[in-house]
């Protein structure tokens, strides 16, 4: 059943919804276990539509096997989806810098604030992300180090390639899954392929591992998929790669793959001088687990994670 | 006088990438005004070339104090300013929000870690900042409480009023917040408009930073008297929303003081101009936010009043 978790007047003629799907079993109970999917609180990631979708029709004709509640949102930032705008078009805001929200905050904190009120409560909550237009990401998980011993075992179950647990930056605070963590709502973030694109490998993959996690929960009764066995990491073990120079990102490997330390990763080159301007090569023996998409780098500009091996 | 660059990036296609500064005086590190941080601060940018313009008059009269020296930036984001964006070109980056700066990290943290290296040491920091939604505000100095806060130094401003705020999580990388860490007492003075040149608001804020200038016995100026401020805690601030969408036809402006059930604006109909909603007073105050674009959503705030009570009612204007 589609239900408005919140709406909001627009000036001229037009309401501002944000909607989820209820998927329960008929006759089911007060008591029933209850799993949030949700995706799309920046509009130009698009990777977790494909999961929502997969979801809702898998499950729709399989409702047999089905013993708890699946509430699905697809666009917690539909306006930005319209737009291929990040943050909230009008507002220059990031949404998952406004959580828990505030009901007599502006526009952006009031829809923050209803969303958050709606999925406190659930079992457990996946947030989808994708990448954003710059980055390649494997399938993952990440974790905040302070909720790690909770999160960590349901993490397992979601079939993806990588689970990072990372140390807990003070800026994380106003996210959707650190709010809804510290009020006891179990939540992950899921993190996969690239902006403003659909990679249909990952999209199934997560899919099957979010079946396989509601039978963990006792939610999901019917075949359970199989699932990969997940990197896991900490902190320390990640190295970053910048752009030391402004220029044009050339990869020369394979994203996800295996690197010896003095590898060549890639080239900054110049199209107008047609010269090499900096020579990227691994920093240590490793897995690229991130790596650059978008060709246009400036000085700073994230090249790759190397979690070192 | 003397021009200085700050932080210099290179680029494939554009320009260099510069923040340029401008060094009054010379010895004791005493202000550094830090004026555009983001595309859209031209007041904030036009509010610190009228402020070099003065420092340039007083240098050349030689009252600037032996032994002291004012640093002012007028923007430090050419580049978004240059493209009519509010953040960074490519990745939408704040940079004020990535103090104190990772001279290592993403393009905005090194930005940030370069221009956080001159600001470090200076006994007072001004910043002239802006809103994230569109709207003016009765002219303040902004605070945040860190344990650090100055509240007498902010009240030689001669602004209206200091507002004191509590920092949020996300407030930690904020040039601000991160001053006051590194012990330059720091203030946010916010002028009336952001996006508009405003020249008699923007003259205000030159006025009150020589005043303090003044005070503090960094430059001999004998300007105008100003306020006397008031100190205020923004979490006394009233807010009030909107329940409609539409329109947004203010009646009053910031600083007019307001009576409980007073008209404060008329929330219009977009296609036929009948009145949707009347938005009123909710307590006796002065105006001290008010929502600036024309066009308004529901169940957002349109106006801050500062309650009576936090404020005396005797010497406003
Ligand atoms: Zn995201």
């Amino acid at each position: 059943m589609i239900e408005n978790v919140v709406s909001i007047k627009l000036p001229a003629d037009e309401e501002l919804r944000v909607q989820k799907n209820r998927i329960a079993p008929e006759g089911i109970g007060p008591d029933a276990k209850r799993i949030c999917i949700v995706t799309g609180t920046h509009g130009d990631e698009l990777e977790g539509q494909l999961v929502c979708f997969e979801l809702a029709r898998f499950i729709k004709s399989n409702m047999q096997h089905l013993k708890g509640i699946v509430d699905i949102y697809p666009a917690l930032n539909p306006l930005g989806i319209d737009s291929i705008t990040r943050g909230i078009p009008g507002f220059d805001l990031d949404m998952n810098r406004t959580f828990p929200g505030m009901r007599d905050g502006s526009m952006p904190e009031y829809i923050a604030a209803a969303i958050f009120d709606d999925i406190a409560g659930a079992d457990v909550c996946i947030d989808i992300h994708a990448s954003n237009i710059f980055l390649r990401e494997i399938p993952q998980v990440r974790i905040n180090e302070v909720s790690a011993t909770e999160l960590l075992p349901l993490a397992m179950h979601l079939n993806v390639d990588f689970i990072w647990v990372h140390s807990a930056a003070t800026v994380l605070e106003s996210t959707l899954a650190y709010s809804l963590n510290a009020v006891g709502t179990r939540t992950l973030v899921a993190e996969m392929g690239v902006g403003m694109r659909l990679t249909i490998e990952y999209g199934n993959q997560l899919s099957k591992g979010i079946i396989a996690l509601m039978a963990h929960l006792g939610m999901w009764d019917g075949p359970i998929p199989y699932v990969r066995e997940p990197i896991i990491s900490v902190d320390r073990q990640v190295e970053y790669i910048n752009a030391a120079k402004s220029g044009i990102f050339v990869p020369r490997i394979e994203h996800w793959r295996d690197v010896r330390q003095g590898e060549h990763l890639g080239d900054i080159v110049s199209p107008m001088t047609g010269d090499v301007l900096v020579k990227v090569v691994s920093p240590c023996d490793g897995l690229v687990f991130t790596l650059r998409e978008y060709p246009v780098v400036d000085e700073g500009s994230l090249i790759a994670r190397i979690l070192r091996m | 006088m003397e021009k200085i660059i700050v932080y210099e990036m290179e680029s494939i296609y554009r320009d260099s990438f510069r923040i340029t500064g401008y060094r009054f005086g010379s010895g004791e590190k005493s202000m550094c005004v830090v004026g555009a941080m983001r595309g859209n601060e031209v007041q904030q940018m036009y509010a610190c070339s009228l402020l070099v313009d003065r420092m340039k008059t007083l240098e050349s009269k030689g009252l600037i104090t032996e032994g002291k020296s004012v640093t002012v930036i007028p923007c430090a984001n050419p580049y978004s300013m240059n493209i009519g964006k509010r953040f960074w070109p490519t990745d939408n980056s704040d940079i004020n929000r990535m103090f104190p700066g990772y001279g290592l990290g993403e393009t905005t943290q090194r930005i940030a870690d370069g221009l956080f290296r001159e600001l470090m040491g200076y006994e007072y920091g001004v910043q002239f900042a802006s809103y994230h939604v569109p709207g003016k505000f009765a002219p303040h100095v902004r605070m945040m409480r860190t344990g650090f806060e100055a509240v007498e130094d902010a009240k030689m401003f001669n602004l209206p009023y200091v507002v004191l705020v509590d920092p949020r999580p996300f407030d930690s990388g904020v040039l601000n917040y991160n001053w006051q860490i590194w012990e330059t007492k720091a203030f946010s003075l916010y002028t009336e408009n952001t996006a508009r040149t405003d020249r008699r608001s923007a003259l205000k804020v030159v006025d009150s930073i020589t005043r303090f200038l003044d005070k503090v016995g960094v430059i001999s100026y004998s300007g105008k008297a100003g306020y006397v401020p008031d100190v205020i805690e923004e979490s006394h601030l009233v807010s009030i929303q909107t329940s409609s969408a539409g329109i947004f036809e203010p009646d009053v402006e910031v600083k007019t003081l307001v009576s409980e059930g007073d008209l404060l604006a008329r929330i219009l109909d977009p296609y036929e101009g009948c009145v949707r909603e009347e938005v009123r007073a909710t307590c006796d105050g002065v105006v001290f936010f008010r929502h600036a674009d024309p066009l308004i959503y529901a169940d957002t705030v349109v106006f801050k009043l500062i309650p009576v009570g936090e404020f005396r009612v005797s010497d406003r204007g």
